[in-house]
């Protein structure tokens, strides 16, 4: 266990150890290290950003899903409500329309009765001349018939 | 009887000597081949083993640290770039804890503290006699695999560090500073002798043990491997109770191993943080 000039050259060996490892091993081992903990942190705050930007956007589509679902059911009742209008109104038409053509319809057919009653009247009475005149001419016994004919003018 | 303490305690001698390479009593230069050679270099004399190893653990951690470096990019790590990165974060998490000034040394120095000693002390976990025997195949004399258990090394690292240390002190003070630091504390100013010697015992006992902690543990370790395959030796009822001892030692060495690594480096860290105080 003497001490010797060993000694000199394990301090040179050591600083020649210390001073490769500082020039070309512990720089690029720790700028790796640095740059991936960079690149982990950047990536963890983007994963957060993104699922941040995801809930904000779940919110906003559940915001136009509720606003479109209160739109439809809007445009459902007004379109319902426009139905019932419409039935309403074409009901109200139609009754109007039917009410007109059935008063018309009814005009027609007094005026058809009236002129067709007008019309047998005067052929009864022509018809009823005829016969009165063939009758007159066998026998006119006015007192006798006078009566009978006076009945028949008034029933026509 | 006595030739078997012989033998036994040659085996242990034999492996805690290293390989000197120095010059022989005789005016060449050489291997020594025997202890007294080794005490006759003096301090002109280099351990061969312990630098051959410390040199080529150090060279394979930075090897396998600059595969990685070279390739780092920020993508999806995999296998063996996930292990260094883990070991580069976790020093780089201790430098942070405890390293409050901005120095660029520090973290590359700690990480080489770290696993180099690391490594040269996880070599112990090899069986004593494995490199050593081959090493004694190729006719050399001795061998001492783990360079922490060679007080040189650890000493050589800790001298490294102290050097550091100085240097950061009187730049980022000023030497009038550093000075001041050493002379005019803990006592008031006129008693500066004292505060001197107070101030430059702590300063010496830094590296001291720092050093010494390093190597104590890992010799008496070391001494405890070569003790129980010593045991082998003797009798197969020992020598199976000594496979179990090598097994559990070998066991909880792995703890020792890291810890003391990293105490070295977080002790480290911080003289080199005091170092870069301005005031205490």
């Amino acid at each position: 266990m003497n001490i010797n000039a060993t000694l000199l050259g394990q301090a040179i060996a050591f600083f020649v150890f210390v001073w490769f490892c500082m020039k070309f091993v512990w720089p690029p081992i720790i700028a790796a290290l640095e740059e991936r903990k960079k690149k982990i942190a950047d990536g963890l705050a983007a994963a957060e950003r993104g699922k941040h930007e995801q809930e904000l956007a779940e919110q906003r589509a559940a915001e136009v899903i509720a606003q479109a679902k209160q739109e439809a059911a809007a445009i459902i009742n007004q379109a319902q409500k426009r139905a019932n209008e419409i039935v309403d109104e074409s009901k109200s038409t139609a009754r109007v329309e039917g009410e007109r053509i059935v008063a018309a319809a009814n005009a027609e057919i007094e005026q058809e009765v009236n002129r067709a009653r007008e019309q047998l009247r005067g052929q009864v009475v022509s018809i009823a001349v005829a016969g009165a005149g063939k009758v007159l001419k066998r026998e006119i016994d006015a007192k006798a018939h006078d009566e009978l004919l006076n009945d028949l003018v008034t029933q026509i | 009887m006595a030739s078997e303490t012989l033998t036994t305690s040659y085996y242990i001698q034999h492996h805690l000597t290293n390989l000197t390479y120095g010059k022989l009593p005789d005016g060449t230069w050489g291997v020594a081949q025997n202890n007294e050679q080794v005490a006759q270099m003096g301090f002109w004399a280099i351990h061969l083993d312990t630098m051959f190893f410390s040199v080529l653990l150090g060279i394979a951690f930075l090897l396998m640290f600059r595969v990685v470096a070279k390739t780092a990019n920020s993508d999806v790590p995999s296998g063996w770039q996930n292990f260094i990165e883990s070991v580069v974060e976790f020093v780089d998490t201790s430098v942070r804890g405890s390293f409050t000034a901005k120095n660029d040394l520090v973290a590359p120095l700690a990480l080489t503290v770290f696993v180099w000693i690391f490594l040269m002390n996880a070599i112990k976990l090899l069986p004593v006699d494995m490199i050593p025997g081959l090493a004694g195949l190729m006719g050399l004399p001795y061998t001492k695999i783990v360079p922490t258990t060679d007080p040189n090394a650890t000493f050589g690292m800790a001298l490294g560090v102290f050097a550091l240390m100085i240097y950061y002190s009187i730049k980022i003070k000023g030497p009038g500073g550093f000075g001041a630091e050493l002379a005019f504390q803990p006592f008031p100013k006129w008693m500066f002798p004292v505060n001197l010697v107070l101030e430059g015992v702590g300063l010496i006992a830094k590296p001291v043990s720092l050093a010494l902690r390093l190597f104590g543990n890992m010799y008496a370790g070391e001494i405890i491997f070569i003790l129980i395959a010593a045991m082998y030796g003797a009798g197969l009822l020992l020598g199976a109770f000594a496979g179990l001892l090598q097994l559990g030692w070998a066991i909880f060495h792995l703890l020792v191993v890291t810890l003391q690594a990293f105490i070295f480096m977080t002790l480290t860290i911080v003289y080199m943080d005091m170092a870069h105080q301005e005031h205490h």
